[in-house]
């Protein structure tokens, strides 16, 4: 399949990432070459394979339901660069 | 003891000097800070931690008068800068965490300080673990200290290069397509993965989880046994660490003499990208082999060709998700002048990441997407399971595979190119082992056309690390040349 500047926007967008100008043109190109590359997995034969998802096959441990200590407020807050009075602070949504 | 006269040994070779007192580990500290500093045009550390590695060097150094040292006593380590050590910054190589603290230690660093490791500093890297050849850190790039105008090789290249140039005893890696092998075998060391679940993730900043593991960059396969053996385990701050009991550091050390039966990955040295050198030497590794007895024999594989876009498909697909936390509010950089929330997220991703960040986290979400989510990922997941099927009729009947870590030397720094997939295809003989999840290791054992090292690949089943490891240390032995 052939790559456009709309399919890039398009899933740019999904991934809350914006291209433009010359930035958008390299990685129209980029992308182009980058799925051409992995169309090379469409010459298996997989009929009858089951997928792999885990690879550890030991199974989920288990462990006691019980309350731990939660993270402090201000060291939850201490990474973020906008905050106030123990909240995230964000441009308004409403 | 004077920078001039340093020689790069491993810690195994001088830890009974530290434990009696001839050499003190204040002193090993302050020369390696001094080394760091003679040698900082390499890039290999984003940070040194001068003051908390002196201060561990004295408590250390108490400790082995009281009798009370653990077993990594003294050891100086540096750590890839994805791995988190409290209080300190940690930013995966990129913009986006600049000035990100980590609120706790990773399960693997806490380890190795319980056992009186010295943390010396955080080393460059890929953005996000993502590259092979250290250029797409935002902190630019590392140099190989055996030839300033090559790559280290990447992603773990600050850990490669610090070791490499005597700046630490070891240093801690993370590897997910070949970070930890390619790099080692650039710059003539042992770099160990292990078997995927072996040594818990807990505080490594992820790329793709499926893939994810902490190994490590030593002189001596001994030091690497040590190393690992002190990391793995379970660990309930990482649901996908085994049960399976660690290997035993004092049975890598025994002598095996029992010959082996090993398989070669056959496409590998028939493959038109293997430079005829590093072919060659493989060559002669293999009639080594032979002569002392180990039965060797290629194996065929369909599939070598594909294993690269296997490994693309899937970690694109899990990168995209784990890198959908940076958004700019919660922690990491953060976008002025925004108007909206959807605005912040945007301007945040879009400034914060690099390039190569996000061309990958295009990939994974086409590939994730409605429509293509079957064609693809579905299928990369099945080929998964065709690849580790074909691992287990391996070693069904051999013990190890191998083939060379690289198809060729340390490159030139600055090589250009219009296709990004060109640097994908250096991962083409390590990726199997993240895809299959077993462990590997690169060990050096020659030198290239340009007099630069080559590295041997050694795979082994799932949590055969014991094997692996005791089989490395004899193999190392035969073709250990100090650089």
């Amino acid at each position: 399949m052939r790559i456009e500047k709309e399919d890039v926007e398009k899933l740019a967008h999904l991934a809350r990432l914006e291209f433009t100008g010359a930035e958008l043109d390299a990685m129209v190109n980029d992308f182009d070459k980058m799925l051409g590359f992995v169309q090379r997995i469409q010459t298996l034969d997989l009929e009858g394979i089951e997928p792999l998802v885990y690879l550890n096959e030991e199974g989920q441990p288990l462990r006691e339901d019980r309350p731990s200590e939660p993270m402090e407020p201000a060291e939850a807050l201490r990474n973020s660069e906008n905050s106030d009075g123990g909240y995230f602070r964000v441009p308004r949504v409403l | 003891m004077k920078s001039s006269t340093f020689e790069k040994t491993a810690y195994s070779e001088i830890r009974e000097q530290l434990i009696n007192g001839t050499l003190r580990c204040e002193d090993r500290v302050a020369l390696f800070l001094e080394r760091i500093r003679e040698h900082a045009a390499l890039n290999a550390f984003l940070e040194v931690f001068e003051t908390r590695a002196l201060r561990k060097a004295q408590e250390v150094d108490q400790k082995i008068a009281a009798g009370t040292a653990g077993r990594l006593a003294g050891m100086v380590i540096g750590i890839k800068d994805n791995l988190c050590l409290e209080g300190e910054i940690c930013s995966a190589g990129s913009k986006m965490l600049e000035g990100f603290r980590s609120l706790y230690t990773a399960t693997a660093v806490q380890r190795l300080l319980d056992e009186d490791a010295i943390v010396i500093g955080r080393l460059n890297c890929d953005e996000f673990a993502m590259g092979s050849s250290n250029e797409h850190s935002a902190y630019g790039p590392v140099l190989n200290p055996l030839d300033p105008a090559r790559v280290p090789g990447g992603s773990s290249g600050g850990s490669a290069a610090a070791v490499a140039a005597g700046l630490c005893d070891a240093a801690l890696g993370s590897d997910t397509g070949g970070s930890i092998r390619q790099p080692a075998a650039f710059t003539g060391l042992v770099g160990i993965k292990p078997t995927y679940g072996r040594i818990s993730r807990s505080g490594l900043i992820a790329y793709a989880s499926s893939f994810d593991q902490i190994g490590c960059f030593t002189h001596t396969v001994e030091d690497a046994s040590l190393l690992i053996e002190m990391m793995s385990g379970g660990d309930p701050l990482d649901a996908t660490t085994s049960s399976v009991t660690p290997h035993r550091h004092a049975a890598v050390l025994e002598d095996d003499p029992r010959p082996k039966r090993i398989a070669l990955l056959k496409p590998a040295l028939d493959h038109p990208g293997l430079d005829p050198a590093a072919k060659a030497h493989f060559a002669e590794v293999v009639e080594a082999l032979k002569a002392q007895g180990h039965h060797v024999e290629a194996v065929d594989f369909d599939h070598l060709d594909q294993l690269v876009p296997i490994y693309y498909l899937l970690t694109t697909s899990e990168a995209s998700s784990n890198l959908a936390r940076f958004d700019g509010v919660h922690y990491g950089y953060r976008a002025t002048g925004t108007e909206s929330l959807e605005e912040l997220h945007k301007q945040s991703r879009t400034q914060g990441f690099g390039t190569e960040v996000k061309r990958r986290i295009l990939l994974g979400t086409f590939v994730l997407s409605a429509g293509y989510y079957d064609a693809y990922y579905g299928k990369a997941q099945k080929a998964r399971r065709m690849v580790r099927n074909w691992t287990d009729r391996v070693f069904a009947d051999f013990d190890f595979l191998m083939c060379p870590t690289t198809p060729h030397e340390a490159f030139a720094l600055n090589r250009e190119s219009a296709d990004p997939t060109v640097m994908y295809l250096e991962d083409i003989f390590t990726v199997l082992a993240n895809i299959a999840g077993i462990p590997a290791i690169s060990v050096p054992t020659g030198l290239g056309k340009n007099t630069l090292p080559l590295g041997t690949q050694i795979m082994a089943p799932a949590f055969f690390e014991e094997q692996l490891l005791l089989f490395s240390r004899q193999f190392h032995s035969q073709f250990r040349v100090h650089n």
